[in-house]
């Protein structure tokens, strides 16, 4: 009877076998995710190398749910660029276009303001109270590329987190039980 | 091997693939257009020209811009972005660049234009040198597009000069 003790310990050790394949093919897809993610941070320079535009401040250029793409260059920011600015004690960017520059001879520091391309006035109510110009530390990239509607998916997801864990659950199990 | 959640994946990297692959081509169509834009720009008044009360100088004119900025336009433009910038050196600042007038043209057909307009962003110095100061004016355009890569340029028109006095 030692045969059906055989074959049963063989079909287990494959069971297993497999599920560790499915745990490493997992854990290949995080990390190749992540590698890209911060690749790219490496590559651009910049914290956030990809944001979503949540407004519609840029209309009719960038709307709601487009995706750009940011670049952080030691160039000087000149005016007409778009760029992501983080004013201080706020957390979410905003993406606006520089409407003046004045760049200081000795230390290079720039004095810069800015405006939505869809807005009737500039940025100055945006700023903290007070502050009338935005400086070199405020910026965290200037746009470079876009790719529309692709944003859609992370407004929805953050809109309706139910969303996303359905999401992730159905990509894990698929992944988990998917057999090459 | 051949569930229906196979082919649906598959299907479905395969469209994703070749939408990317197509945007990348649209964005990189762009380079085969080599513009030749036109611009002429007057200023033809003055209307004032003062000292603020925190010592800043602020000045105000009447300007007239012309360009032709037809050539720009590709099939994956979305629009053209145009504005006209006042640069000027001072003691303090090597670069002051202040937007005196923007518009976004959406179309071909817009993109052949002749305004008259004061400035509508108020030109302000950052100290008062704007007295006899030489300036340039710039036309500067961000070419959006529908998908891919932006890209910008200039025509500097150098040569103007403010009063020496105010009035």
């Amino acid at each position: 009877m030692g045969w059906i003790a055989d074959t049963v310990d063989s079909v287990k050790s494959i069971q297993l076998r497999q599920a560790l394949i499915q745990i490493v093919n997992l854990g290949l897809i995080v990390s190749s995710a992540l590698m890209i993610w911060k690749g790219l941070m490496c590559i651009t320079g910049s914290e956030s190398p990809v944001v979503v535009v949540l407004s519609g401040s840029m209309e009719p250029g960038f709307k709601r749910g487009d995706i750009l793409f940011l670049h952080m260059s030691k160039d000087p920011i000149r005016t007409g660029e778009i760029v992501v600015f983080n004013i201080d004690g706020r957390d979410i960017p905003i993406v606006h276009r520089v409407i003046k520059v004045h760049e200081r001879q000795d230390t290079g520091e720039a004095y810069i303001l800015t405006k939505g391309d869809n807005n009737d006035m500039d940025d100055r109510v945006l700023y903290n109270h007070g502050q009338n110009w935005l400086q070199n530390h405020h910026i965290m990239g200037r746009a470079v590329g876009f790719l529309p509607y692709v944003g859609w998916v992370t407004i929805m997801m953050t809109e309706k987190p139910v969303l996303k864990y359905i999401l992730i659950g159905a990509l894990g199990l698929l992944v988990i039980t998917s057999k090459d | 091997m051949h569930s229906f959640g196979f082919r649906a994946n598959a299907l479905l990297t395969f469209s994703v693939t070749i939408l990317a692959l197509l945007c990348a081509i649209a964005s990189l169509s762009d380079n085969l257009n080599s513009p030749s834009p036109s611009a002429q720009v007057q200023v033809l008044n003055i209307n004032w020209f003062q000292k603020q009360p925190n010592g800043n100088d602020e000045v105000s004119m009447t300007l007239n811009i012309s360009a032709d900025l037809q050539s720009l336009f590709t099939w994956n433009t979305k629009q053209v972005f145009v504005f006209l910038a006042a640069e000027y050196e001072t003691p303090k600042n090597s670069l002051n660049q202040i937007s005196l007038w923007d518009g976004i043209i959406p179309s071909k057909e817009h993109a052949r234009f002749s305004i008259h307009t004061s400035n509508k962003y108020r030109l302000i110095d950052q100290g008062s040198n704007f007295r006899g100061k030489e300036f340039n004016l710039t036309l500067h355009w961000h070419v959006m597009p529908k998908t891919g890569k932006m890209f910008a340029d200039k025509i500097v028109i150098p040569g103007y000069r403010l009063p020496k006095e105010y009035r």
